[in-house]
């Protein structure tokens, strides 16, 4: 019944929208949006009865219209808002003609209510309804996401805001969902087998010989050609730094793409909560608001220690809760440019609707280096100077680091540095020789930019992690892949050549060491579990149900096995794991009576 | 002859790029190995939890400062920091007892550079500020943190339990969680269907045309295809090849169809094997082939291949090309290739040794990676006895063409 009354609501909105006038009375504050654009803003479910329809719809963006999978007709699917301490049943209708599923991204719930086919249950078979029923443990921003398929690029995604029983820690007078997302016009099918085709087809941002001889007014596309050569010799490519890029994606945010310039409303002096939700399928993105500096209050659904910065990244299936104040009757632009600055999400922010500040350019485009190539090691003591960071082209033309880079490229697949179980064939293009652990490292291309940029060691948890056990033992997981073939996988398996599942006792605290064999970035997700990443913080590790482990490093975290079952663990950039970075994780016993700990 | 090829790839790199001289000399002037310390205090220190907690100032019952992410040239010590209200040792693993602070809060970093003096040996654990011996150090200009990661392998191995196999109860229970609550056969079903296939199982094909061109030679125009295609997974593929030239208003002077079984070596090459037949010259020549095709280092593609036909013959041919980007959508492929045999054959013309060799180069314009139509010149050469049959038949063992074509794929 809620959902029908949102459904008209929906269409009257479409209509008025369409108009481009009062659009904004019609929804309630976390949903204020300028835009005349066709793209619906997203409708509210909540209640104890949910139901959402899986779907064929078109979706309009920049005046093309494509085709997309989404949920009670929308994209993203509509926000969800449940309150900590109540039961849900979500009923989900597959109208499709292949199997659909959704996963509730974050989600602490019984293994079989997880939703990812052949790990949790069978799936949603078409023209069936399942029903999902879980009770409500947690509070904070989530997602949710089809797990079957490639159905994720296509729309089939959206927010849920899970508000606490307690009264919550943060304060704020209004607050905005801001979905991130990346849509191509392109079948996600099509789009797969482009890069099992062509590794670097989207990338349109290779260095070039006009580049070298200094015709490119991007600076970082000027590395020496000794360098060059040194990449070549490892047939690695320092600009490769985002699979899918802008040259096919039209970065959204709420839906919207940067001409439609979804706006969110405030009043001046208001504490306004940005609860950015990144659900892209590949996309990692630097989130700024020129003027405007953000107070990061959660990430991942936990509350963290307010901690006021400039520019955060958000991953692929993070979430992070910004507290914004601004004081001023002006509009603030909200950039969320890709990783490799191949383009960028755009929202503005402002007292009233068509209000629009100035959109920033794209920045240089970030290099890979040293650190990427998992030398991070090395930057200590054999290169006796300081890192050759991205960019940084004075310390990348260095004689030193050219030879360094020599020696190093005869060892990048050197066996004797992973243990014997980890497959080092076809699969594999790299062992990083000497990864370090990143989670304090600036993120890629801003490690020099002139303002304050988060990273993991700035994340305090407000509440600290309930097991307060140290782990009992370590797992080391290599991230594993081959970019010219487009082959991704954990410890070089891919889950289609059976990959042994990874196994945990129930109640255990174990340490899990993520180590980047590649030169890209991978959010890693665990199914059912928080965990904390190991910073060594003094003010303690943050709490995530996803990591981001930069390329060439090492990321670890403390997980308690306290969720009986079997969850889904993977990298969660949608081709990668479609590609086989994807394991099973087995907790047992399953019965209480066979509790350890 | 590989290594001539790179060679000359190579120094044609080295001419179109004054920049190496720029670099060349560029000398290793020993740096400041404290270049990037600063004094600045730490910037993302929480603030002192007295009596405003962040819970309360954020409910705005009072002020809290808020920790700030660390601005550019933050604190290089960071990291290097000991956990204070942790019993946990950074360095475990390096010693025996976690409750001793080693001296040295770099001890262990041999892991990743064992050889190499420890210039920061003498780090205070607990006052970074007051006993930083890199206080005071001038920073020269804007740089980036040397220690960034440096310290931290021994951070996140914090008292690092050992690696170890699951215990025993780990591996009770069913199998498949799934199958005690939904239908097993359904649950099994899909988890073939919906899980294991779907992630990594992905079979596609290509098609390569990358030579479709029109060649203008002296008195005499012609044409001449390369298309390959494959059909497979990441390790095994079915390969198939297509060469062929001739002149317009004739048959064609040369023409095969290659079908191989395509096996993944490592990340760059595959073994091929199968069959090549001819259908021109001559239709009765089928031959056996191996070979070796992928990606050299310095992003060259190669691809090698020996035949042994059903007349015993046994030949030999070896291209290799590149892709200089000049803008991201402007390429110039040089290309090389090689035929070789083992014995004279003469019903083909063609003698022992190096029989013929084509260098060419060709400047193709991407509209889309898909779509590149190009013009080039290529210059072709017979030698020694296939030269000497040449020059027999009244035929030129050299000669240029000048060439326009379509380069595609899907
Ligand atoms: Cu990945």
């Amino acid at each position: 019944m809620n959902q029908l009354i949102e459904r008209r609501a929906l269409l009257r909105a479409g209509a008025i929208g369409a108009a481009g006038v009062g659009l904004s009375s019609l929804f309630p504050a976390w949903a204020q949006s300028g835009s005349a654009g066709l793209a619906p803003t997203l409708p509210t479910l909540s209640g104890e009865d949910i139901r959402l329809k899986v779907a064929h719809s078109p979706f309009t963006v920049g005046g093309r219209t494509g085709h997309a999978i989404t949920m009670n007709g929308v994209l993203p699917a509509p926000l969800i808002r449940l309150r900590e301490g109540q039961n849900v049943r979500i009923h989900v209708e597959n109208t499709l003609d292949e199997d659909t599923s959704i996963h509730w991204h974050g989600f602490i719930l019984p293994f079989h209510m997880d939703g990812v086919p052949g790990i949790s249950f069978p799936g949603i078979l078409p023209k069936t309804t399942f029903t999902y029923e879980f009770p409500i443990v947690q509070n904070g921003t989530y997602w949710y996401h089809s797990h079957s398929g490639l159905q994720e690029q296509v729309g089939h995604y959206g927010p849920i805001v899970i508000d606490p029983a307690e009264p919550d820690p943060v304060a704020y007078d209004r607050e905005h969902v801001i979905v991130l997302s990346d849509w191509t016009f392109l079948h996600p099918h099509q789009l797969f087998g482009k890069l099992k085709k062509q590794g670097g087809y989207f990338n349109r941002q290779k260095q070039t010989l006009s580049g070298l001889v200094g015709g490119d007014d991007d600076l970082a596309r000027n590395m020496s050609l000794s360098d060059r050569l040194m990449w070549g010799k490892m047939r690695m490519d320092p600009t490769d730094i985002a699979d899918v890029t802008g040259s096919t994606y039209t970065y959204l945010i709420n839906g919207h793409g940067p001409a439609e310039n979804w706006t969110g409303l405030f009043r001046p002096g208001e504490r306004v909560r940005l609860r950015f939700i990144n659900a892209s399928a590949m996309s990692i993105f630097n989130i700024r608001i020129p003027g405007l500096p953000m107070t990061i209050v959660q990430a991942d659904g936990q509350n963290v220690r307010p901690v006021e910065t400039d520019e955060f990244q958000i991953s692929v299936a993070e979430t992070y809760d910004a507290i914004v104040t601004p004081t001023e009757d002006k509009a603030f632009t909200l950039v969320a440019e890709s990783i490799d600055r191949s383009g960028m999400g755009r929202a503005t922010l402002a007292p009233r609707m068509g209000m629009q500040a100035p959109v920033p350019p794209l920045r240089p485009k970030p290099l890979l280096g040293m650190k990427d190539m998992g030398m991070g090691g090395m930057d200590h003591g054999a290169m006796g100077h300081g890192s050759m960071q991205h960019g940084s082209t004075s310390d990348m033309n260095n004689g030193a680091s050219s030879e360094a880079m020599a020696g190093m490229s005869h060892d990048m697949r050197d066996k004797s540095l992973v243990p014997p179980d980890v497959k080092v064939g076809v699969g594999v293009d790299m062992i990083a020789p000497m990864p370090v652990d990143r989670t304090g490292d600036r993120p890629l291309g801003l490690e020099e930019v002139p303002h304050r940029v988060l990273t993991y060691h700035d994340l305090a948890p407000l509440t600290a992690f309930h097991d307060k056990r140290q782990p009992t033992r370590s797992v080391d997981i290599h991230l594993t892949g081959n970019m010219e073939r487009f082959m991704w996988s954990f410890d070089g398996v891919k889950l289609n050549e059976g990959a042994e599942p990874i196994r945990f006792a129930r109640n255990e605290r174990v340490r899990v060491n993520l180590i980047n064999n590649s030169m890209m970035s991978h959010p890693i997700h665990i199914h059912g579990h928080f965990f904390e990443v190991v910073t060594g913080m003094p003010h303690g590790n943050p709490v995530k149900h996803t990591v981001n482990v930069m390329p060439g490093g090492k990321a670890s975290f403390d997980l308690t096995a306290d969720a009986p079952g079997d969850w889904a663990f993977h990298c969660h950039l949608l081709y990668h794991m479609h590609a086989g970075m994807m394991n099973v994780v087995k907790v047992r016993p399953m019965d209480d009576e066979g509790e350890v700990a | 002859m590989k290594r001539a090829l790179l060679l000359a790839a190579v120094s044609v790199l080295t001419l179109a790029s004054p920049a190496w001289a720029q670099q060349a000399g560029h000398s290793g002037a020993a740096p400041d190995p404290h270049a990037g310390h600063v004094t600045q205090p730490r910037a993302n220190t929480p603030a002192p939890a007295d009596s405003c907690t962040p819970e309360h100032a954020a409910m705005g019952h009072c002020t809290l400062q808020p920790m700030t992410a660390a601005p550019p040239t933050g604190d290089p010590h960071a990291g290097h920091e000991m956990p204070a209200d942790r019993s946990v040792d950074p360095h475990a693993g390096h010693s025996a007892e976690p409750e001793t602070l080693p001296t040295d809060p770099h001890a262990g970093h041999g892991q990743s550079s064992a050889q190499q003096p420890d210039p920061h040996a003498g780090h205070s654990m607990s006052e970074p500020q007051t006993q930083d011996p890199h206080a005071g150090h001038a920073m020269p200009g804007q740089s980036s943190d040397p220690h960034a990661g440096h310290a931290m392998p021994s951070m996140s191995q914090t008292q690092a339990p050992p690696v170890a196999p699951p215990p025993p109860e780990a591996f009770s229970g069913p199998e498949h969680a799934g199958t005690t609550i939904f239908d097993p056969e359904l649950f099994l079903r899909k988890r073939e269907e919906e899980l294991i296939r779907e992630h990594g199982g992905y079979v596609t094909w290509m098609v390569l045309a990358d030579q479709l061109e029109y060649r203008a030679q002296e008195g005499r125009d012609g044409y001449k295809w390369d298309i390959q295609g494959w059909y497979g997974g990441d390790y095994d593929k079915l390969w198939l090849k297509s060469e062929g030239e001739g002149e317009f208003g004739h048959s064609p002077e040369q023409a095969e169809v290659q079908a191989l079984y395509s096996r993944a070596l490592d990340p760059w090459f595959n073994l091929q094997a199968g069959i090549r037949h001819d259908f021109r010259p001559n239709s009765d020549r089928t031959h056996l082939v191996v070979g070796i095709q992928g990606l050299a280092p310095y992003w060259f593609e190669v691809d090698g291949q020996l035949f042994l036909s059903n007349k015993g013959d046994v030949t030999a041919r070896f291209e290799a090309e590149y892709d200089q980007r000049i803008t991201n959508k402007l390429i110039l492929q040089p290309l090389v290739e090689f035929d070789l045999a083992a014995q004279d054959i003469p019903e083909l013309g063609i003698g022992s040794g190096l029989s013929s060799a084509e260098i060419g180069a060709r400047l193709r314009y991407e509209f889309v990676p898909e779509f590149a139509p190009y013009v080039g010149v290529e210059y072709e050469r017979s030698f020694g006895d296939t030269a000497r049959f040449a020059r027999a038949a009244g035929e030129d063992v050299g000669g240029w063409s000048f060439l326009v074509g379509l380069r595609s794929w899907f």
